[in-house]
């Protein structure tokens, strides 16, 4: 299991970094990038003297090697020494966003609070919603609650988000007005007055997230419960006369859980994309919407930073997926 | 006993039966069906549209006088912010969004099934291959999308116009990225086709590699590709829709049903209305396109279709 788990993390490395390679320079040499955009009407010395000043003046294999020593080695040490007061990283350029002057990385530290708090709640409500669902249609496959939870997973696969989002600010904010329509990220939650408000705001994004994450996750489980329903050990706990209950929600599910914990984590990233979306439509300060300001500013470093740290979610979920489903399944093993 | 004769009835019918045979396992789909009428509907709608539903050609002056109308005999589904027929701006989306869906569909399943082809066929390129599909499966979509849209866009629009260039970029955007579930069907596929007595006859007299590939082995691979390619078409309208509703896809006055989305949110506690309509038009696309895969998959599955 070591081994394979070693084998997968340097199996990463190359990935990553092809991947970071195809981001940094698309962004890089693409026509639209700021770096040609300086008007023409600037005299060729200020010119050279702004791209000194974005660092834009040495090559791009250059620019490219920097950045991944940035990513890599100075923004964790720097991490690193705000926790523990070392020195590793003391005078290191940081990444620099071109919008702030600041890191781009303490524009993440600032934001990543609010994406989490919201899109983690939604991933959570999803789980919750789902596993129910995706259970109990199973064991009554066929009826009319299967009907039902198959309908329901089918709309939530083809409604988009930014359209059930909006359903909901129109039903819910607008007409009903029982959720406000922003989310307010300057709400500090100090007592129960401001708890509640900072639940009612987190409705509808939350909402909105969670049922199109329980759609698919309800599917999984129950196909994976289906599976597991005719397996003779299901039978073998039935002949022993152990009650149902204990049959289905001890034997059969956890059985069945295997794969779908596996999904749950291969699905964590791809919240992260659709948060983009989601932060937009509620006013969620946070990565997301960071990402469509960086485009719509053409910072660049910020986007491609952005644009990396997801690809590395993606990675590393996958990796973790794969460990998982071995440590849980003990038919697995990859050695 | 009777299972076996009238499968082998119907391995020996000619093909129009069996093309009959897959209508009659798809007419059971209910949803499948019901998707079928729907998109029919939708496609009519676009496609027709144009012909039946003439929108007045106003001057600007007239046509501010006429803003944000509700719906009425005039304007069924009543005028925008600028005093534009919603009705025509929705028939002229659809056809966009339609067209954007089936033509990137189109470029990622050629991609697609090119890679799994020769990937599957050629153990060669195996890993190299498939090690690509795997890199294009970690890359973040939505954001390089966004950020291809950005950069690009200008350049594309000032070399193809303004609603060509977003039209090409978009369409090919979509398809480079979203061929890799294909590639993987169809490598799993060959790989398990190649094996066969058939392939395996056909090599020992000499056929050249190429021929094999379209003779019998692509042949064979065209039911799940015809599945992914349907599913394939709702996930590029919702990538498509996602784009121009972020504000990077299509330019204002070349809609999408994304974009009417995108304008009629600023407006959406006034009259909402203007995001209902181009919302319910993309989700009932989707939703019919995904219900017309889920009824293919069954009907072109031969052990499905023999019960």
């Amino acid at each position: 299991m070591l081994t394979y788990t070693l084998r997968r993390l340097l199996l990463a490395i190359p990935t990553l970094l092809l991947i970071s390679l195809v981001i940094f320079f698309m962004v890089d040499l693409a026509p639209g990038s700021p770096m040609s955009e300086i008007p023409l009407t600037v005299p060729p010395e200020v010119r050279l003297k702004m791209m000194a000043a974005m660092g834009a003046d040495q090559p791009v294999v250059v620019r490219y090697i920097l950045w991944l020593r940035q990513f890599f080695w100075v923004e964790p040490a720097t991490l690193f020494d705000s926790w523990f007061g070392t020195g590793w990283a003391a005078g290191e350029q940081r990444i620099l966003s071109w919008q702030t002057r600041s890191p781009v990385f303490s524009m993440i530290g600032e934001r990543l609070p609010q994406t989490m708090t919201v899109i983690g709640t939604a991933y959570l409500v999803g789980i919750l919603i789902a596993l129910p669902i995706g259970i109990y249609s199973a064991y009554r496959q066929y009826s009319w609650f299967d009907q039902a939870g198959t309908a329901f997973a089918m709309i939530g696969f083809s409604v988009p988000t930014f359209f059930t989002g909006t359903l909901f600010i129109i039903i819910f904010a607008v007409w009903l007005g029982w959720f406000p329509t922003k989310y307010d990220t300057t709400l500090s939650v100090t007592d129960w007055d401001s708890f509640v408000k900072q639940l009612r705001q987190m409705a509808l994004p939350v909402m909105t997230l969670g049922l199109a994450n329980a759609a698919a996750i309800s599917r999984y489980m129950r196909s994976s419960m289906l599976d597991n329903m005719g397996m003779d050990y299901v039978r073998t706990a039935r002949a022993k006369g152990l009650p149902e209950r204990t049959v289905v929600l001890k034997h059969v599910l956890r059985n069945s859980l295997i794969p779908v914990v596996t999904v749950i984590a291969l699905g964590i990233p791809s919240i992260f994309g659709g948060a983009i979306i989601t932060e937009n439509l509620f006013g969620v300060n946070g990565i997301g919407a960071a990402l469509i300001l960086a485009i719509h500013a053409s910072d660049l470093p910020t986007v491609q930073t952005l644009a990396f740290i997801f690809a590395v979610l993606i990675v590393l979920f996958n990796l973790i997926a794969d460990i998982l489903y071995g440590l849980l399944d003990p038919r697995i093993r990859y050695d | 006993m009777t299972d076996a004769v009238t499968n082998a009835r119907a391995a020996t019918a000619p093909a129009e039966s069996q093309l009959k045979a897959i209508w009659s396992q798809f007419r059971t789909h209910k949803g499948a069906l019901f998707g079928l009428i729907v998109l029919a509907i939708l496609v009519l709608f676009v496609v027709i549209g144009p012909l039946v539903w003439h929108p007045e050609v106003m001057k600007v002056s007239d046509a501010l006088k006429v803003k944000n109308q509700s719906p009425s005999w005039r304007f069924p589904l009543g005028t925008d912010q600028l005093g534009r027929d919603m009705l025509a701006r929705m028939i002229n989306a659809g056809k966009v969004s339609l067209a954007v869906g089936f033509i990137a569909m189109l470029i990622a399943i050629f991609v697609g099934t090119t890679i799994g082809v020769l990937a599957g066929f050629y153990k060669r390129l195996d890993g190299p291959l498939m090690r690509l599909t795997d890199m294009f499966l970690a890359l973040p979509l939505i954001p390089l999308l966004l950020v291809l849209m950005m950069l690009f866009q200008q350049k594309v629009a000032s070399y193809l116009g303004p609603e060509l260039g977003a039209f090409v970029l978009i369409v090919f955007a979509i398809g480079i990225t979203s061929w890799m579930q294909a590639a993987r069907i169809v490598r799993g596929e060959v790989l398990a086709l190649k094996e066969r007595e058939y392939v395996l006859a056909a090599r020992s007299i000499g056929t050249a590699p190429r021929r094999i590939i379209l003779r019998h082995i692509l042949p064979n691979v065209i039911s799940p590709v015809m599945v992914a390619a349907t599913l394939g078409i709702a996930e590029a309208i919702i990538t498509e829709s996602v784009l121009s509703f972020l504000g990077l896809g299509f330019p204002p006055d070349f809609p999408t049903w994304g974009r009417l989305l995108n304008e009629g949110q600023q407006y959406m506690q006034l009259y909402p209305e203007r995001v209902v309509w181009p919302g319910i038009a993309i989700s009932l696309t989707v939703l019919s396109v995904n219900y017309i895969g889920d009824g293919l998959r069954d009907a072109l599955d031969p052990r499905i279709r023999g019960r």
